[in-house]
């Protein structure tokens, strides 16, 4: 079978994807992936009209059934403390991360 | 075996709640012993090997919330003894696939990302819930972050079992609520739907399964999949009560701008209203299996297996007694291009909702030192998601590059109008068809074998054929069950129609329902339910 995902392009998607593979899961993963394109591929056997919109949600969302959107105001959560024990380090009740690397632009 | 109350339809322990003829905590107390009796073993995240015990149990629960569902109990048996008004769900007892945030309680999307997250909030639906006196039984399993249809992805093992034969998977994602409600540990469950995560296990395990209409029912506090195309929904083991749990979900939200204003109807009212004059249609490029060659890699198709057709038409046959019209070979052409869209779009919705797993504000951080922040993330997210998380991920990230995108993802969105328009040509009141609703099977075939997919991901999203279509076009499906396969496992039967159709499919689904109460195939228990006193 036509493996269009090469090594190297998976490598390249594995660090977008700010993941680390070893060398068991990205076979499989690389594998299934492949797969998964053939099967994508059954999209390009249908002719498509050249005006043909694109449907985001599937219902048609008329006026009528729309919410208005919330006025832009901020609101309080009531319950902060519930939030920031959730973070996995925390000291002075900021976030604590390791550093944040930085790249140099030209 | 006389019936228990935890075996009892929410709508009658509702009413014998309210006559006073029980108590909310009976009913309570009647669940924790199913859950103790067959469920075994919670899901965690070390689990050791499976004994044989286990392979027999249900393993629905992730975390089981007895203290808190008797403490509820006492509150509304209170209200009972004060003569104050009672909510429409009072007295039912239900679970909530481990996908919804409840407050103070852990949130684990069956992953291990989250396995210590105990959510800030309450999700809309569940707030409605309760709002309702409906009972919390506890947290149920689920494929990991829904990505799987037989829930055994779950972080949490042992994986759900089905109750029909704990030999077969429950289906998934919401394996958990479909197995909970088949085996008695609560009478409806709620779940959802992205390419078929209600039904598919709701027909697997012989319930009744909804999916809603897209913006029904509010996704406030739903860990997201695919934004649009996950829906949540009721399962049950009765229309009656499936259409009750929809009724007190549904609504606009002011929390989901995707949640609509339209009313909501009275979804249990109109059950008994009939079928007469409503037009079903039957479409060939339902009773077609799409696969994939294993050596070529060329999909192929074949028919469905002869009883899954006969399941259908039998259901036909009973709705047409009572007074609907039938017309068979309706054109559903894209039915077969639903799959490939899917894997497209969900990929890339999924993998943008997946960023947001990061190990710096809450859930699982790699306990590793690292030299900065994106060594902290990679380490994090290699070791906290599964396989399945990760699958899908780099397949997002892939067809959704610049150079790709125009090819696959522009275009899979494009297909999802084509799908879109099938059901519109044939519901379509001016057209030559204009049916009420489609009926097709829910699933390919029963419930396969535990192991027995797992791990092929292209096997396993075509579980999903027959009912993915209706996520793309977002209109309301919903499956019943329609008898049992020459394996003994059930068989479900699919009603698609319009969008805010509800009324028009539950209605069908209530006609089947009191036109097949004598077929033996109802006195039928599940396996793990028949030793029980």
């Amino acid at each position: 079978m036509k493996e269009e995902i090469s090594v190297e392009v998976f490598n390249h998607l594995v660090g977008l994807a700010a993941l680390e593979l070893d060398a068991e899961q990205a076979t499989y993963l690389r594998r299934e992936l492949n797969l998964q394109l053939q099967v994508i591929h059954e999209l390009e056997a249908i002719p498509l009209e050249e005006d043909l919109k694109i449907n985001a949600h599937g219902v048609k969302y008329e006026a009528s059934i729309t919410p208005q959107l919330r006025a832009d105001e901020w609101i309080p959560y009531e319950d902060v403390e519930a939030i920031l024990s959730q973070v996995p380090e925390l000291r002075d009740r900021f976030v604590v991360v390791p550093n944040i690397p930085h790249e140099k632009l030209d | 075996m006389t019936m228990q109350l935890c075996d009892t339809p929410a709508h009658e322990l509702s009413i014998l709640l309210r006559k006073k003829k029980i108590s909310a905590k009976e009913i309570v107390e009647s669940c924790l012993e199913r859950v103790a009796a067959v469920d075994g073993r919670p899901g965690s995240l070390d689990p050791g090997e499976n004994s044989s015990q286990d392979n027999q149990s249900v393993h629905a629960m992730i975390t089981l919330t007895a203290e808190k569902a008797l403490a509820q109990a006492k509150g509304l048996d209170d209200k009972v003894a004060r003569g104050e008004p009672l909510g429409s769900l009072a007295g039912v007892p239900f679970t909530v696939k481990d996908i919804f945030c409840v407050k103070d309680t852990l949130t684990t999307a069956a992953s291990r990302m989250l396995a210590n997250f105990r959510a800030p909030y309450t999700a809309t639906t569940v707030e409605r819930m309760l709002a309702q006196d409906g009972l919390m039984i506890g947290k149920v399993n689920l494929d990991e972050y829904t990505f799987g249809s037989s829930n055994e992805s779950t972080a949490f093992q042992p994986a759900p079992r089905n109750p029909w034969d704990t030999n077969r998977v429950p289906g998934g994602s919401s394996g958990g609520s479909a197995a909970s409600v088949a085996a008695g540990e609560a009478a409806i469950s709620l779940g959802t739907d992205t390419a078929g995560s209600i039904r598919q296990p709701a027909a697997f395990c012989g319930v009744v399964g909804i999916k809603p209409t897209y913006g029904r029912v509010s996704r406030y506090g739903l860990i997201a999949f695919a934004s649009s195309l996950d829906c949540p929904g009721p399962l049950a083991r009765n229309v009656t009560d499936a259409a009750m749990l929809l009724k007190a979900i549904a609504g606009p939200d002011r929390q989901d701008a995707t949640a609509v204003t339209k009313a909501v109807p009275d979804y249990v009212g109109v059950l008994d209203q009939g079928v007469k004059g409503l037009r079903i249609g039957l479409s060939e490029d339902y009773f077609k299996i799409v696969y994939m060659d294993a050596e070529t890699g060329e999909m192929l198709q074949k028919p469905v297996p002869d009883e899954v057709r006969a399941a259908v038409y039998h259901a036909a046959e009973i709705l047409k007694a009572q007074g609907a019209e039938i017309i068979e070979d309706v054109p559903m052409p894209n039915t077969r291009y639903a799959i490939p869209a899917f894997f497209v779009i969900s990929r890339v919705e999924a993998a943008s909702n997946l960023h947001r797993f990061d190990g710096a504000k809450y859930g699982y951080r790699t306990a590793q030192p690292k030299r900065d922040l994106r060594e902290m993330y990679q380490a994090t997210r290699n070791e906290a998601f599964g396989l399945q998380p990760k699958l899908r991920i780099l397949m997002g990230m892939y067809v959704s590059a610049a150079q790709y995108s125009e090819q696959y993802y522009s275009r899979a969105l494009k297909v999802r109008t084509l799908i879109r328009r099938d059901f519109e040509n044939v519901f379509d009141p001016g057209s030559s068809y204009h049916l009420d609703a489609l009926l097709t099977p829910t699933t390919p075939t029963t419930a396969f074998e535990m192991g027995a997919v797992y791990g092929d991901s292209v096997l396993m999203q075509y579980a999903d054929q027959f009912t993915v279509t209706a996520n793309h076009a977002g209109i309301p499906g919903m499956t019943f069950p329609a008898g049992l396969g020459a394996d003994g496992l059930p068989l479900g039967v699919q009603l698609l129609g319009p969008d805010f159709s509800e009324p028009i499919l539950l209605r069908m689904g209530r006609v089947f329902e009191e036109g097949t109460q004598a077929e033996a195939w109802r006195l039928q228990k599940p396996q793990v339910l028949r030793g029980l006193a």
